[in-house]
């Protein structure tokens, strides 16, 4: 039987890494980070990395620990607002950044997992986004052509897993998870618990397993970016 | 008097109706939900999330659950989660049915500037362009000028657009306006406030 599941982080990570290598990384904010993995790549030193992941995360935690560790060469984005040594890199000319919009970002990770390798679409046409870009009009509307991702190497999260590699993910925790995890030519899940075969119902398993190659275990932080509460006597 | 922030929230929640499913922007557009009212409206949160409800109680907070803003909230008996993918497919797809968004700058022809001023610090766009180029309408709520006291509501945009000619109606504390042939149309005005104080805060051409 092929096994997937790893007893660490650094352990699934073997034999994957490479300086220079391209990274697709899910999670929305610090929300589903796979936290274990990027603590690992950090570990690793892997360096000069292109990583496509909708944000940088904060400062010492998410991916914010790989901009610290200077490992990061290029980011593919959509927003890096809550990060200031990633806008102090930026400025300063030491990190490159392409900014994507969201669901262009989002769009182009599923598009390389589906064998997709660009598509139309009409987000950003009149914008800088659309600069350098071929431009295409059906039905009398312009539309730009983006190009798929495909990752040499996906790491992600999600909250349940069988051994064979089904996910499930947990509220909006799920985000760039799964687009993310099938861009990669490798797939490296993080979960919160490695449940035991056929206890996953198969009719609600959120992402197959033949996406994901290597299955780590781990415990996560999940730390809060805004907590808003409304009091008690409001309701 | 000008209306303020709430006010322009209240009047923006007026443009929403039943069975409408809507993205609401961060800032201002968030207040929207407050005025809601009985109205039957799902809010779509672009980070994967239909049926948004209200902030959490205290301590009940999870860090799964987030809004786009990356806020705490809660889910409703309605709401579904999906991933990014298929969120904005939903965006792109037209299936949203208006998004109401903050802007820095709106033109006279519906172009919209909120997302990056050169040289100062560049957050992104996150999904606002994907917002503007797939919802059926879109509704900007905004001050009426800015921190100088200068217009937003402007001839062409000064800053990078975040959408070309995408804007449908426009919000500000002075009243509302809807971008038309030629210009942009008064389609109501703020209690208290004249005709003459519009046409005298507003750089953008004003059509009758």
């Amino acid at each position: 039987m092929v096994k997937k599941v790893y007893g660490s982080a650094a352990e699934a990570l073997e034999g994957v890494l490479f300086d220079g290598m391209q990274i697709a990384a899910g999670g929305f904010g610090l929300c589903g980070i796979p936290e274990n993995l990027i603590a690992a790549i950090r570990d690793a030193g892997t360096k000069d990395l292109t990583v496509a992941s909708n944000n940088a995360g904060v400062d010492g935690f998410g991916l914010g620990v790989l901009l610290e560790t200077r490992q990061v060469k290029k980011m593919i984005s959509s927003y890096v607002g809550e990060n200031a040594e990633f806008m102090r890199q930026y400025l300063a000319g030491e990190l490159e950044l392409e900014f994507n919009p969201q669901g262009t970002l989002a769009e182009r990770m599923r598009a390389g997992g589906a064998g997709i390798p660009g598509f139309y679409t009409k987000t950003g046409v009149g914008t800088v986004i659309a600069e350098g870009k071929e431009v295409k009009n059906f039905d009398g509307q312009d539309y730009i052509l983006e190009r798929g991702i495909v990752a040499d190497l996906s790491i992600v999260k999600a909250w349940k897993a069988d051994d064979t590699g089904n996910l499930v993910f947990r509220k909006t925790s799920r985000n760039f998870n799964p687009p993310a995890a099938t861009c990669g030519k490798i797939c490296i899940a993080e979960v919160e618990e490695i449940v035991p075969r056929g206890s996953l119902n198969p009719d609600e398993i959120h992402l197959p397993g033949i996406y994901v190659h290597r299955l780590v275990q781990g415990q996560h932080e999940k730390r809060i970016e805004q907590r808003t509460v409304r009091k008690r006597e409001e309701a | 008097m000008p209306w303020d922030r709430n006010q322009m929230a209240e009047r923006a929640a007026q443009e929403l109706e039943d069975g409408m499913y809507v993205n609401l922007g961060i800032g201002i557009p968030t207040l929207v939900a407050n005025y809601v009212g009985d109205k039957d409206i799902t809010l779509q949160s672009e980070n994967g999330m239909l049926g948004m409800g209200p902030f959490p109680f205290e301590g009940e907070e999870d860090a799964d659950l987030i809004n786009a803003g990356k806020q705490t909230i809660t889910e409703l008996d309605r709401t579904s989660y999906f991933d990014s993918a298929q969120s904005f497919a939903m965006i792109r797809g037209g299936k949203i049915a208006a998004a109401v968004l903050g802007a820095m700058e709106v033109a006279e022809n519906g172009d919209l500037a909120n997302w990056m001023i050169p040289g100062k610090l560049v957050k992104g766009m996150g999904g606002a362009m994907d917002l503007v180029a797939g919802v059926g309408r879109v509704i900007v709520i905004m001050d009426h000028a800015n921190k100088k006291g200068e217009s937003k509501l402007l001839k062409e945009c000064t800053l990078p657009l975040t959408g070309k000619g995408v804007v449908d109606r426009i919000i500000t504390g002075l009243g509302v306006f809807d971008v038309v042939e030629g210009g942009l149309k008064v389609v109501e005005i703020a209690d208290g406030v004249t005709m003459a104080e519009i046409e005298a805060a507003t750089e953008a051409t004003l059509v009758a």
